[in-house]
């Protein structure tokens, strides 16, 4: 249901983003010798009420695309345009009310919540920060941030009986409904989740996808959704995009990426991917790609994918593929189709 | 029982009624609790569930591995080759462990020495069992690495393990179970922890090998679409009990649990197009400890009766090797004795 049009304004536009991380030598003066590219150069845009999905094998720089976004890192190049603002060169406090509107949820339900605090703790931080700089709109008292709070453990699912226990005693599947209550604590208009079901059980996935979907509807809610499974991906999103080694490969419409994979490595991602039925997998051919995922400090010349290809061509080697528009939701970067 | 028949037995490996409890302050945790199963030569036999259901503790119990305290495996048997393992004294299961029956673990990370080559700990292991010189295992460990597919094998395995991919330990570990000629090969999760296009060359090698050397394998796994592709045969446990047991083809067609049937419907597929909600099987996974003498599936199910909150459902023959324990199969007459 890819109901973006360009006519709508995008909500977070990224320019080229760059994430590089140096790797230093010496113990005194330390000296540069190279960089890990997490992410080496990538644009894309999220429109309102959409949910982009990032999908890609670990060490493609996925959860760093996140995180540059949310500023935890400073990009080391590019823009990040987020409701007018831009957040690599904007000052302090404007970042703090951007922040209120960009909110995140992580992996693991086990290490993102803090083991001495209550959840009605960590449900209510974000909003006693914001309210502590009567930065809140309209403003709360100590009385409605904790009716809210039990409202939001209502709302995903939680007893309102347990808001003064701890983590420990939640299971992985309610710790990550506490993860999600904090992180619609303020009412932000995106949710950056980096893996949110990556952690869970196949029984409570489903439960969180299915919660995760109904906020959306009910709050008009934008996600920014990173997960490594093709399937989650492709369900709980409008666009898909292929990261390989800290660059978007594809990016589409998810029905049409896959009906329709262009990328050889979406392909064989595609193809890798089990599918839970017998009969359909005995049939099916599976693209066996040799090799690892080569190492991200290598400057290339060529392809990023040129070592592992199947269809590589001599002219992959030494030219890096543009990303190139084939139809109206679907782009890729492969000299295949240029 | 103790007959020494050269080969030829119809079940590689049977377990009987097992039953593992550990003792622990808080109670009695049943973990595994009278299970049964077979294997034939050559079989793959996939053990599915999710986490804490009692997988990993059965593939343990098989291997003697399950420490005590507070573990203790307080009744049935496990024959192998017509002996059974659980009388065995422990210098003669020595026999057995790693050699005869041996063990692919999830964390390619940790089951290896970081400390030690890896040709000294294939070397170590191929010598425990088999009385060869130091060269001669090191040709044969060079030579099974070969068969798992690693290049350059005289070279990588004077490497220590931090030297190899996630993938490639996996391989090792692959190569080092099967280098003293297995007859059982248990993987538990062997591919969790990796990508799926590694998890789909893993997974390949696996179903190649077992054909090339005749092993049995015991896959565990939470991942229903692996299942599908590798396994003949599929246990479905919840709760430390099998709760459906029936070829693979059968399972996945005509799933008699509703716990196998909520299982299968929740994962979201990318053949399919996702049509609103996801099926979710409600509420988390039960406390194991002193479970009542009921199903402990009745809290989640969309099918319960009343009988299920009463008394654990007999196991029922449904025809071709495939078998559940649900009251919905029960026959009328064991409904009106209970």
């Amino acid at each position: 249901m890819p109901e973006h049009n360009n006519s709508k304004q995008p909500l977070l536009t990224v320019t080229d983003l760059k994430q590089h991380f140096p790797i230093e030598t010496g113990f005194i003066f330390k000296k540069q010798i190279g960089a890990v590219r997490a992410v080496d150069g990538i644009s894309f845009s999220v429109y309102p009420g959409e949910t982009l999905g990032i999908v890609g094998e670990s060490g493609c720089g996925k959860s760093t695309t996140v995180r540059s976004i949310a500023q935890l890192y400073k990009p080391t190049s590019g823009s990040v345009w987020f409701n007018g603002l831009d957040l690599v060169n904007a000052p302090q406090d404007k970042l703090l009310i951007a922040r209120k509107e960009m909110q995140m949820i992580f992996q693991d339900p086990y290490a993102s919540l803090n083991p001495r605090m209550t959840v009605r703790q960590i449900i209510s931080e974000p909003l006693t920060i914001y309210s502590n700089r009567n930065m809140l709109d309209p403003p709360m008292g100590k009385q409605e941030i904790e009716g809210e709070v039990e409202e939001l453990m209502e709302r995903v699912g939680l007893n309102r009986l347990f808001k003064n226990r701890y983590p420990h005693e939640f299971s992985g599947g309610q710790r990550q409904r506490i993860g999600i209550a904090r992180a619609l604590a303020l009412n932000p208009k995106i949710i950056l989740a980096d893996e949110p079901v990556s952690a869970l059980d196949v029984s409570i996935q489903s439960q969180i996808l299915n919660l995760l979907s109904e906020l959306q509807k009910e709050r008009g809610l934008t996600y920014l959704f990173i997960a490594h499974d093709l399937a989650v991906i492709e369900y709980i999103s409008t666009r898909v995009a292929v990261m390989y080694l800290g660059k978007i490969v594809e990016l589409s419409a998810s029905g049409e990426l896959y009906h329709n994979p262009l990328h050889p490595y979406t392909k064989a991602l595609l193809s890798a991917a089990p599918i839970p039925d017998p009969e359909i997998e005995r049939k099916r051919k599976r693209i066996i790609l040799s090799g690892d995922v080569p190492s991200p400090n290598k400057v290339h010349k060529g392809c990023y994918f040129y070592e592992r290809c199947p269809n590589r061509m001599d002219h992959c080697a030494t030219n890096i593929p543009p990303m190139k528009k084939i139809s109206d939701n679907h782009e890729v970067a492969c000299w295949l189709y240029q | 029982m103790n007959k020494k028949t050269p080969k030829s037995y119809e079940n590689m490996l049977e377990v009987k009624n097992l039953k593992t409890y550990f003792l622990t302050d808080a109670g009695i945790v049943k973990a595994v609790d009278g299970i049964s199963f077979s294997l034939r030569q050559g079989e793959t036999l996939g053990i599915v569930g999710e986490s804490g259901c009692g997988k990993s503790v059965t593939n343990l119990s098989i291997m003697r591995l399950i420490p005590s305290p507070p573990g203790k495996i307080v009744d049935g048997q496990i024959i192998f080759e017509g002996t059974d393992i659980l009388a065995l004294p422990e210098n003669e299961l020595r026999n057995i462990r790693g050699n005869k029956i041996s063990m692919v673990f999830q964390d390619p990370m940790t089951s290896l020495n970081p400390f030690l080559r890896i040709s000294t700990q294939m070397i170590e292991t191929i010598r425990i069992h088999q009385d060869i010189s130091k060269k001669e295992a090191l040709a044969k460990s060079i030579e099974m690495l070969k068969l798992v597919g690693i290049p350059a094998a005289e070279e990588r395995i004077f490497n220590y393990p931090h030297q190899f991919s996630g993938g490639m330990r996996q391989r090792v570990m692959i190569a080092m179970a099967l280098s003293c000629e297995a007859k059982i090969l248990i993987a538990d999760e062997p591919t969790t922890a990796l990508d799926v296009t590694i998890q789909a060359q893993i997974l390949e090698l696996i179903q190649k090998l077992s054909k090339k050397l005749n092993t049995s394998v015991i896959l565990i796994t939470h991942d229903l679409g692996v299942v599908a592709g590798m396994c003949e045969n599929v246990c479905v446990m919840y709760a430390g009990k099998i709760v459906e047991k029936a070829k693979t083809d059968d399972l996945y067609k005509q799933p008699a649990h509703p716990y196998t049937f909520g299982l299968i419907q929740s994962v979201p597929r990318l053949d399919k197009a996702k049509d609103g909600k996801l099926f979710s099987i409600e509420g988390q996974p039960p406390n194991v400890i002193d479970l009542p003498p009921c199903c402990p599936f009745h809290p989640r199910c969309h099918k319960v009766m009343d009988i299920c909150r009463n008394q654990y459902p007999p196991t029922v023959d449904l025809g071709n090797s495939h078998e559940v324990s649900c009251w919905l199969y029960a026959e009328h007459k064991e409904l009106a004795d209970a």
